[in-house]
């Protein structure tokens, strides 16, 4: 294989990533500013501190040395020709976030944000959290840069991701169950915004995604912009040529505008997000805003939004926490609206059978998050064909997930009748059991 | 109508003016104008009419509960435009107060236009500041509508400059930084504020976040123009065992408020 001439490490891509063309906190129509006057004046701190130190040869040096000794930077991509098999026969490539310290893409963006909360000097971090990997990787951060970290989380998601709730604790974090509303990930940010009005001289809101009022989702896609300059690259120098489709999951979008940003400007290059389609777009159980959404207000953000005809959020459902979420960050509703990007809804069904395939085929565990991509990337597989190069952002692995799983596929003894399992695993040779038939 | 004279006539009397808080469609819609009636015969100069919203961000326990409890009984968004009728009938300031996605859905323009066809004053928008606001602006100015925007302890001079400079009405200072809800003490940040804030604007300047019985409005109401009480006359409601206990214990609370700001500056 021929080297490429852009062989140079990449830096981090903070100080390139600035959007000087767009109006300052929009894309497009998207975007803003819709927060009480009492935050004003800490968003604009937070944005000077950020446009500093992302020109700043230290802060970049130093975020980037964490990345190297402590997330585990760059992050492999892997080729998984079994899963493919499954994807029309399309060469199928990961990009694996999974790998990355504490388990998710999450890290990337929460050691940029508690490098700016010493600058800003202050001591105390707060963040919301929907599976946990979020809340998981801002104690991580807190922990390692000895700040005080209050974690709110829906009692939902505390429930059905009990584990990560364990992660947090012993990493020193205060975990606080939110019993308001839907008892999600929304509920979980509107106690944080609550908790930063009162506590803002203090303390930093590390926002998890690509949402919120400006300048959160510019520079948490920044912070997240190198899972697609690594990508590119890799992908180039495996295949030679750039992907036909690069594929993600989409609750926020985090993790699908980190890998997209550096291809917007490849027109070969297919963008597709998928948000959760939870138990069908039609029963109205799911988190498809893109598919029934339309646009407006929710957590300082003009946005695409899940809501009544009285402007009420309605709540979302999906077998995923981390997608579970009424809302979208602004630049995808700009990226959909300008067609750059295309979005669709996978059920919980097609997702669940993605990540058993995943599991069986690769021996990954998926998040159930990025599972709904790969389901993604095994319809788009079977659409292209055996020419077509798709990369998909495994943004998550499923070690959160397990418990989840085992549920929903029937692994766990219990004295229910499996008729009440809800998924089956394929081809199980263990199903009946070996000794055991009572 | 703006609520420009009424705070005119409080001035003119030597006091502070009362402003208080109910949300429509708690206990009912029904109840809640009868409870906003109580009000105003017991000497509440405006009424601020809460928008039940599903994510109220800016909102402490006590008006999130009665909030999701009037959304769970049915409440309409044009039930808004029904209180703001009676509210201007009773002789009392129609102000809304609205997060911004409700009237975002609704329609700006329609919203302003049903607005002031029923009477009311304007609007207090908590999470729409004025640089995201141009819309609202521009429909408020034909209609005839006031604009109350908050400003903060928080809020630099430039801020203040901005903010007030958008007011129509009063000026809303948020005493603490924090959600609604009542407090102990108001603090000194709100005389601070009010201080900061006139030296930016001739408009009235009210308080909000904390006060919650007259005491507490007396001592607000020797630096403020208007005094403004929300969770405190919301908990009438919730707490009381019948809706008739409720609006008793509202009629008592709002006339302590009352005499309240009437002895501040004596």
């Amino acid at each position: 294989m021929t080297a490429k001439p852009s062989q140079t490490p990449t830096p981090l891509p903070l100080a390139l990533a600035g959007a000087a063309d767009l109006p300052r906190g929009r894309f497009g129509a998207f975007g803003g500013r819709y927060v009480p006057e009492a935050l004003i004046p800490a968003l604009e701190q937070l944005e000077e501190v950020w446009r500093k130190a992302s020109i700043d040869p230290e802060f970049v040096g130093e975020l980037e040395r964490l990345h190297k000794t402590y997330t585990g930077r760059p992050s492999i991509i892997t080729e998984v020709p079994r899963f493919a098999e499954h994807c029309g026969g399309a060469r199928v490539i990961l990009k694996r976030e999974d790998l990355n310290h504490t388990g998710s893409h999450k890290i990337n963006n929460v050691l940029g944000q508690a490098l700016l909360t010493k600058r800003m000097g202050k001591t105390r971090v707060i963040a919301e959290t929907g599976a946990g990997q979020h809340g998981v990787a801002t104690a991580t951060a807190a922990a390692l840069l000895g700040l005080e970290c209050v974690i709110y989380m829906g009692r939902k998601d505390t429930e059905r991701q009990a584990l990560n709730v364990a992660r947090m604790r012993l990493l020193g974090a205060t975990v606080v169950p939110v019993d308001h509303g839907s008892k999600t990930l929304k509920d979980a940010v509107n106690e944080a915004f609550r908790d930063w009005v009162a506590n803002v001289g203090t303390t930093h809101y590390v926002l998890g995604t690509v949402t919120g009022p400006h300048p959160f989702p510019e520079m948490v896609r920044d912070f997240h912009r190198i899972i697609g300059v690594e990508a590119r690259e890799q992908v180039l120098d495996l295949v030679g040529r750039l992907p036909d489709v690069v594929c993600a999951c989409v609750g926020g979008g985090s993790n699908a505008m980190g890998i997209f940003h550096r291809f917007l400007d490849d027109a070969s290059v297919r963008l597709v997000g998928f948000e959760a389609g939870g138990a069908g777009v039609d029963t109205g159980e799911h988190a498809a805003r893109f598919a029934t959404g339309i646009p407006g207000v929710l957590h300082g953000a003009y946005t695409y939004v899940m809501q009544d005809t009285d402007g009420q959020t309605i709540d979302s459902h999906s077998v995923s926490a981390g997608l579970d979420y009424p809302s979208v960050g602004p630049e995808h509703a700009f990226l959909l609206e300008s067609g750059r990007a295309e979005y669709r809804p996978i059920t919980d069904v097609e997702a669940m059978e993605a990540f058993s395939l995943l599991s069986r085929t690769e021996g990954i565990l998926p998040a159930i998050e990025s599972a709904h991509a790969l389901a993604g990337a095994m319809k788009l597989g079977r659409e292209l064909g055996r020419e077509a190069v798709i990369l998909v952002n495994l943004s998550g692995r499923g070690d959160k997930d397990v418990h989840t799983a085992a549920e929903w596929f029937g692994l766990i003894d219990s004295d229910d009748d499996a008729d009440g399992r809800r998924g089956r695993l394929p081809d199980d040779p263990g199903a009946e059991g070996v000794g055991e038939q009572q | 109508m703006s609520v420009a004279p009424v705070l005119e006539k409080c001035r003119a009397e030597g006091r502070a003016a009362l402003i208080g808080y109910l949300p429509v469609g708690f206990p009912t819609v029904e109840g809640s104008i009868a409870a906003m009636r109580v009000l105003v015969d017991s000497g509440v100069d405006i009424i601020e009419i809460g928008v039940p919203y599903s994510d109220p961000v800016m909102d402490g326990p006590v008006i999130q509960d009665a909030a999701v409890r009037a959304l769970a009984v049915g409440v309409r968004l044009s039930d808004i435009f029904t209180a703001a009728e009676a509210v201007a009938g009773a002789g009392a300031g129609a102000l809304v107060m609205t997060y911004w996605n409700p009237v975002l859905r609704y329609g700006v323009e329609r919203f302003a236009t049903d607005l002031a066809a029923a009477g009311g004053a304007g609007l207090i928008t908590p999470d729409l500041i004025p640089d995201e606001a141009g819309d609202w602006i521009a429909a408020a100015d034909r209609h005839d509508l006031d604009k109350v925007f908050l400003v903060a302890p928080s809020s630099t001079p430039e801020r203040l400059e901005a903010v007030t400079a958008q007011c129509r009405g009063f000026v809303y200072a948020t005493a603490v930084m924090g959600v609604t809800g009542a407090r102990a003490s108001v603090g000194e940040a709100a005389g601070a504020l009010v201080s900061r804030t006139r030296e930016h604007t001739d408009l009235p300047v009210c308080v909000g976040l904390g006060v919650s019985d007259g005491d507490q409005a007396a001592e607000v109401g020797r630096f403020a123009d208007g005094v403004i009480v929300g969770s405190a006359l919301v908990r009438c409601l919730t707490e009381a065992a019948t809706p008739a206990e409720g609006l008793t214990a509202l009629g008592v609370l709002a006339r302590d408020l009352a005499a309240g700001v009437g002895r501040g500056r004596s």
